[in-house]
């Protein structure tokens, strides 16, 4: 047998021979990840879209990615379409996408469908629309479920934007599930928003209600073929002619979509619909109401991002000690309350504990 | 580390409108877990593997209720090869007689299921046969 210390000499040669292991496959991811940056930021869609896929994911290697590719992001005007289930936001994205390139604008479309409570599974059907442009380079159509997002998109959708940024798209249409009367997270996403409505929803008190209607920058009455479009119209417009000053700088035009297969009209109305679309972008770069959204865009996904870092390993840590199940135990049995609880927590996880509290009791 | 969700991509190639049993699969693929892309009828082949490749699928289930499977199944597989797509499963099903059976796995079709398999031995070859990408 021999000693520890005879064999000191192997072992620091082993130790050398495994460090340089190390540095070299470092070197060699960073080299990977470099040309991975680089093929997603020439437009490599199957790259783009697996980077797409870890983020949704969730797997740590995809956000390194993400930061390296977050300096090539920004440049894109993105469209939101939102509206109720079945309203026609999947075909007026497909007209969107042809109209953007008849202008030679390279698109990318972020389709959001829900995911089952359930089974957690979803079907991603918006694509049935947008089959035409399957074989346009120039346009990549990615599907997303909301995995149990609540306010319209799903929690990826913000770093989908970044991706298909990087891949250097003119235009990103993001459309929307079917929505309610307040999903509106797309306003933190989008340059400008597009609300499709129907006729038949409803009457003039609905049309009044907050939420969705608020965040409109330009209305399509969709389906204008159908009886109630006209008394639509008229109730969509004298709501915004009632709206308070501060709004009159930009009032969301309304544009009337009739039936699809009565084609030339159809095309006629969505070039309409796009350059209302840009008209409302011009606005934005020269009123400075660009820059508002930009921050408010900002604020959101450092939020979000904190929320990932600090909240996210947080609960991860609690629910593998099985800490989580314990208090929420206690909760059940009125032992303790879950503020105290979250009380509790925090001053274990923030250093600053409860210093910060700025007195709101 | 999350579980990955597996996604999969239903889509009828050719002149074939017959897309009742690709719903109900979408359906119960949706039922499983997975997310299910699905993008009706009359595509071609060249739609099908562009949109396998823009939604990176694990997994594209080919139906076919026409005959022309023995055409575009492996024109598909082919065009997936090309766009260096091959890690993209593909599998098959529809009215396909057992005598393309061979032709069709040299081809690159992974499995094959026919009327009669039941959606539960569709699901657990899934399972068993699909590992999502790292």
């Amino acid at each position: 047998m021999k000693t520890t210390s005879e064999n000191a000499p192997v072992i620091q040669y082993f130790i050398a021979i495994a460090k340089n292991v190390v540095t070299g496959s470092r070197f060699f991811a960073r080299i990977m990840l470099m040309e991975t940056i680089k093929k997603i930021s020439a437009g490599d869609v199957r790259l783009a879209s697996r980077l797409i896929r870890d983020l949704e994911d969730k797997l740590p290697h995809a956000r390194a990615r993400l930061k390296k590719l977050f300096p090539h992001t920004g440049k894109s005007f993105i469209i939101g379409i939102t509206g109720s289930p079945g309203a026609g936001k999947s075909t007026l994205t497909d007209a969107l996408i042809a109209e953007m390139r008849k202008l030679s604008k390279t698109v990318g479309v972020l389709a959001v469908d829900p995911t089952s409570p359930f089974s957690g599974g979803a079907i991603l059907g918006d694509r049935v629309r947008m089959l035409r442009h399957a074989e346009d380079e120039g346009v990549f159509i990615r599907s997303l479920a909301t995995r149990g997002a609540l306010g319209g998109l799903s929690q990826a959708v913000g770093d989908a934007i970044h991706v298909m940024e990087a891949m250097g798209r003119d235009v990103i249409i993001v459309e929307t599930v079917g929505i309610g009367q307040q999903e509106i997270d797309i306003i933190n996403h989008a340059h400008s928003v597009i609300v499709v409505m129907v006729p038949g929803m409803g009457d003039e008190i609905q049309t009044m209600k907050a939420g969705i209607l608020e965040i409109a920058d330009v209305f399509a009455i969709n389906k204008t073929d159908r009886a109630g479009a006209k008394q639509l119209h008229t109730e969509l417009s004298s709501l915004l002619s009632g709206a308070p000053l501060s709004f009159a700088a930009w009032r969301p035009p309304i544009v009337m979509i009739g039936n699809l297969y009565e084609t030339a009209t159809f095309i006629e109305q969505m070039a309409e619909l796009a350059q209302k679309v840009f008209d409302h972008y011009a606005y934005l770069q020269d009123s400075g109401q660009l820059g508002k959204r930009m921050e408010r865009k900002a604020m959101m996904e450092i939020n979000d991002a904190l929320r990932c870092c600090i909240l996210e390993p947080v609960i991860a840590k609690l629910t593998t000690s099985g800490e989580l199940q314990r208090i929420a135990e206690k909760v059940i049995n009125r032992e303790f309350d879950p503020y105290s609880a979250a009380e509790e927590i925090s001053k274990r996880f923030l250093k600053s504990g409860g210093e910060n509290d700025t007195g709101k009791k | 580390m999350p579980e990955r969700k597996i996604r999969v991509m239903v889509a009828k190639p050719g002149l074939d409108g017959h897309d009742r049993g690709a719903r109900i699969l979408a359906r119960c693929f949706r039922d499983a877990g997975f997310e299910v892309i699905y993008t009706g009828c009359h595509q071609t082949p060249e739609q099908v593997a562009a949109a396998a490749i823009q939604e990176d699928v694990d997994l594209l289930g080919l139906s076919c209720l026409s005959g022309a499977h023995r055409e575009l199944f492996p024109r598909v597989v082919e065009l997936l090869r090309q766009k260096d797509a091959s890690d993209i499963t593909v599998i098959g099903g529809g009215i396909i007689p057992e005598a393309d059976f061979t032709m069709l796995y040299d081809a690159g079709i992974k499995a094959i299921f026919t009327p009669g398999a039941t959606l539960d031995s569709i699901v657990e070859w899934i399972r068993t046969n699909i590992k999502t990408r790292d």
